[in-house]
């Protein structure tokens, strides 16, 4: 017994020892530097392809469809916003169809999921568990997959180039993880909370709405968020379900934009002003709750 | 007694309209793909019974097989830089510094922007005229006149459109396995300090050996999605050259919708979906596992 201990003492002192060398201020600094040098590296590159976008938009028309290109622009001119905005059926008429989609999404996955999460997390349901796998199966069955007979279904009832219809394929996506965090949430909450108000004579849709709710709001943010930027961002789905050209959504009329001429060629100046127009929303929404989206990543990315 | 069976009545009848949205929206979809993919059905004519012709002839069609080596090739690939480069970047900003959470914030920013516009950013940037990529090159020296990086050559538009979904979505694993390194208690790092461990034999010993299941799940979640690739393909190469670089998910849509073999594009769906059903199925095996 006490050779075991004789034997591990002297490796450990001495190791000790070595450690105390490149934690010395000396040895540690630059180091230090390094990691600060390459994460602002790190950051410089990722930031890059944004921000040359964003300069190409404000090009003046010319100097957008130069080449070589220019890096940082000669002019400023807010052309290419003029003429995205009377793009085709006007840059608004596709904003609010993205913008609608995503609204109803977001309306659609939250009243499901949270009715359902409810049901899961409280009540002694039937079959629960092989019923939890049932709403899971989108997990299981990729959307991409499923699109031509929802077509076909959408075609008999008037869905397709509804923005309705597009929600709905955008809701079936965003399904299983929001229920999966609705649940979760759900089940997190004290049952004492909920017996004393049940004691107090509260039927479930008062329980439902005085105790449950305050309770899973960091959830819903995190629900609302991600089907809110999963339908802005969505293209496969928009590109089958949508041929007319006023029910188009930002994605599709950007992919048609870069197909249109302006000098006889790709007017790239259009075509960054419209990137720029469609990633601002997302990028407006994360840096405002960059919490709610860490947090949904974390909780429900994986499971 | 009349109790409990009334609170089962109102459990049900809050899951039931979820229930009945994906019955309606993803088991009838399924279904009905089945069936469809017995036909041939072009929406002009009425659909026809065929029997198992649709999937004869799916493992005689060269070009499917050739798309499904393409998507694999692309996964195989992107899946090992996503995660390496995920984890390093991880490693680096997993401290709470300013300038950390700073380029932790950076570098997530284009994982919730669209793949298409930033897809469509990226054809730009690679094309050969108007595109900075040449020209950054071009002024420093690295190549002397533009190359044509996206539809001439598969291997290069391949790597351009790698390129540009690593940008993207690199922020995803690297979030990931952020909350994973911080979720080692730091008591583990102390005594492994305090016994003389160096940073390598640190990130060696204890930080991936803890992570292992993040990395596993990561992976499995990254190449389920390369699987699916679809709007990087259509939108920077447009399967060229000669469908050199049509992905699976691609070569689906291109039967179902412009050339409308609704039949052949469902079973095409169906043998995909049992493909990407085997990586899911590990995927879900390993998260139920680990869970308790």
């Amino acid at each position: 017994m006490t050779e075991v201990i004789e034997l591990e003492a002297p490796p450990r002192v001495r190791a000790a020892g070595r450690d105390f060398a490149p934690r010395s201020p000396r040895r540690k600094r630059p180091r230090r530097y390094l990691a600060g040098a390459v994460c602002l590296a790190v950051s410089t590159i990722m930031l890059m392809p944004l921000i040359a976008s964003l300069l190409a938009s404000v090009k003046p028309t010319e100097e957008a469809a130069q080449t070589p290109p220019t890096y940082v622009p000669h002019g400023f001119s807010l052309d290419a916003y003029r003429r995205l905005w009377h793009y085709q059926s006007g840059l608004m008429t596709y904003f609010v169809n993205s913008f609608a989609t995503a609204m109803l999404t977001v309306g659609f996955t939250l009243a499901l999921t949270m009715l359902a999460g409810y049901g899961l997390a409280r009540f002694p349901i039937p079959f629960k568990e092989p019923l939890f796998v049932v709403l899971l199966l989108a997990l299981i069955v990729p959307y991409q997959a499923l699109l031509t007979p929802i077509f076909l279904t959408f075609s008999d009832y008037d869905l397709t180039n509804s923005l309705t219809g597009l929600a709905i394929i955008h809701t079936a996506i965003q399904l299983p993880f929001s229920l999966y965090v609705m649940r979760n949430s759900f089940e997190a909450v004290p049952i004492e909370l909920e017996e004393a108000a049940m004691i107090d004579g509260a039927n479930s849709r008062q329980i439902l709405r005085r105790i449950f709710l305050p309770a899973v709001v960091p959830a819903i943010v995190t629900v609302a968020l991600f089907a809110f930027v999963t339908s802005w961002n969505e293209y496969l789905g928009a590109l089958v379900m949508m041929n007319k050209d006023e029910s188009f959504t930002l994605p599709l009329i950007l992919a048609s934009a870069r197909t249109k001429t302006s000098l006889g060629g790709t007017d790239w100046g259009m075509l960054q002003a419209g990137i720029t127009i469609s990633i601002l929303p997302c990028v407006g929404v994360y840096l405002l709750l960059q919490k709610h989206f860490i947090a949904g990543f974390l909780n429900g990315a994986l499971k | 007694m009349r109790g409990h069976k009334r609170r089962r009545l109102i459990g049900s009848l809050y899951v039931a309209p979820a229930l009945l949205f994906v019955l309606a929206f993803t088991v009838y979809p399924f279904a009905r793909m089945f069936w469809i993919s017995f036909h041939n059905w072009s929406l002009i004519t009425p659909p026809k019974y065929v029997g198992l012709d649709n999937y004869r002839k799916a493992f005689n069609d060269d070009q499917f097989w050739e798309s499904l080596r393409f998507t694999l090739k692309y996964t195989l690939l992107i899946t090992p830089i996503l995660i390496v480069g995920g984890y390093l970047i991880a490693l680096l900003v997993a401290g709470n510094t300013r300038l950390r959470r700073f380029t932790r914030a950076v570098v997530f920013v284009p994982v919730v922007i669209g793949l298409g516009a930033s897809s469509l950013l990226w054809y730009w940037l690679f094309s050969a005229r108007y595109g900075l990529v040449n020209k950054v090159l071009l002024d420093l020296g690295i190549i002397d006149e533009p190359v044509l990086w996206l539809g001439t050559d598969a291997d290069r538009s391949n790597w351009a459109v790698i390129t540009s979904v690593v940008w993207k979505v690199l922020g995803f694993g690297m979030i990931l396995f952020v909350g994973a390194i911080q979720a080692i208690p730091t008591e583990i790092n102390e005594a492994a300090r305090v016994d003389g461990a160096t940073l390598w034999q640190r990130t060696t010993r204890v930080t991936l050996p803890l992570t292992r299941r993040t990395i596993l799940l990561v992976t499995l979640v990254s190449a389920i999605g390369s699987l699916l690739a679809f709007d990087q393909f259509y939108l920077m190469t447009a399967g060229q050259p000669r469908n050199q670089t049509a992905t699976s998910v691609f070569y689906v849509y291109l039967n179902s919708f412009p050339l409308l073999k609704l039949g052949y594009g469902a079973a095409l769906s169906l043998i995909l979906a049992v493909f990407i059903l085997i990586f899911t199925i590990t995927q879900m095996i390993l998260t139920r596992r680990s869970k308790t």
